[in-house]
């Protein structure tokens, strides 16, 4: 009966995510211009984004070395994790606007 | 123009390619025309419905909606390229023998096409649902007349199309007794690509945090995305193959297990020894 129990909160703690220590990191994207376009992690160490997108139009969070693909719907938000990161820099871009919509993360 | 150009041809390229390689997996089989048709016009449906319930659907499972609806339908359609696998396994050569005796297109292999049509409209809702929102953006926003992005949007469809018949040819110019094992090494390795792509999103969902880190990276070599020549042909073998310049231990458990999988109930569903093709199957 205990074994079961603790089998399934350590099934359970595997599968729910892990708290985030640190609140997220709010990135507002305005007249498709990501602010701030700098955002620092500490390295090795999972973050959070809140992606709040303030234009009329959605946005795809995009960046091939983070591994993410996020759609955010125009005046919404969207969260965004970051799995523990080597330490570096990893841009990231709005597809749909990618000639203003950039952006880096750095890990360090 | 050229921004649609772009993204619409790269979007329409990964759909292609897909569709390229199922075509060629039914070769023979009667009325795949009309699958394959149906499987992209619902999956264009969807894409429409999805890009215009983005906001919502990214808003359920706590901001994981989109996350987690997109591994649903790539789990979805790994399920549907195993069927197929495993039913072109004991019935592929029936087809390729009874191709060659009547010369023409056989009725049999049509189960494992409404497998196929799902695959085929799996990629086209997730591909076209990027291109119609970011079309619907440009053309909310009145940056490009509305001729410029038409023809942007129409060029790089004709271009989408034209990879995906490369694709077809290129696979059809194998001779037809290897054709379908070809097609079914293919298809596992597009499963497996879909497997650990999913994973990507449980993860990037918050859940099954394990085995994070990354395994090798090679993006300084072959780049999984980006600008330029090198980035579209890393983009290209990420949708054939799941290609990824960072996987991590858990996409590599989900790549890995995929093809085992696949192989083992291929082998299973078609044991060495053959009842002769004299007696009939009473499934059929």
């Amino acid at each position: 009966m205990h074994f079961k129990h603790i089998a399934f909160v350590a099934a359970v703690s595997v599968l729910v995510s892990p708290a985030f220590a640190d609140a997220p990191i709010a990135l507002t994207l305005k007249d498709h211009k990501f602010s701030p376009a700098t955002i620092r992690v500490k390295a090795g160490q999972p973050a959070l984004i809140k992606m709040i997108n303030n234009d009329d139009t959605a946005e795809e969070f995009d960046s091939s070395s983070l591994k993410v693909e996020k759609v955010v719907a125009g005046h919404s938000s969207g969260n965004i994790r970051l799995r523990p990161l080597p330490p570096g820099k990893y841009p990231f871009m709005g597809e749909y606007h990618s000639a203003t919509a950039q952006g880096v993360v750095i890990a360090e | 123009m050229l921004s649609s150009l772009i993204i619409v041809f790269r979007e329409v390229i990964e759909a292609g390619l897909i569709v390229g390689i199922v075509l060629a997996a039914t070769k023979g089989v009667l009325h795949r025309a009309f699958w394959v048709a149906l499987g992209v016009a619902a999956g264009v449906v969807g894409a429409c419905l999805v890009a215009l319930f983005a906001g919502e659907i990214s808003n359920l499972f706590e901001g994981s909606g989109q996350e987690l609806f997109n591994a649903s339908i790539l789990l979805l359609a790994v399920m549907m390229l195993t069927w197929h696998n495993v039913w072109m396994a004991s019935h592929g050569r029936e087809i390729a023998r009874e191709m060659k005796a009547v010369g023409a297109a056989v009725t049999a292999g049509q189960s494992t096409l409404t497998a196929l049509a799902v695959v085929v409209g799996v990629a086209v809702l997730r591909e076209g649902s990027e291109v119609v929102l970011f079309l619907y953006g440009i053309a909310a926003q009145g940056g490009e007349t509305t001729t410029g992005l038409l023809l942007g949007g129409l060029l790089g469809l004709a271009g989408g199309a034209a990879m995906s018949a490369l694709m077809y040819f290129g696979l059809l110019s194998i001779p037809a007794h290897r054709l379908f094992t070809v097609t079914g090494g293919l298809i596992t390795l597009l499963a497996a690509g879909m497997a650990a792509q999913a994973v990507l999103f449980i993860q990037n969902a918050g859940y099954l945090q394990i085995l994070m880190m990354p395994v090798w990276d090679t993006s300084w070599l072959l780049p999984e995305g980006g600008e330029g020549v090198v980035g579209i042909i890393g983009r290209m073998l990420h949708t054939l193959i799941g290609y990824s310049d960072q996987p991590n231990g858990m996409q590599l458990i989900a790549y890995i297990g995929t093809i085992i999988v696949i192989n083992v109930l291929m082998r299973v569903m078609n044991p060495p020894k053959r009842v002769p093709a004299a007696v009939p199957n009473p499934a059929e």
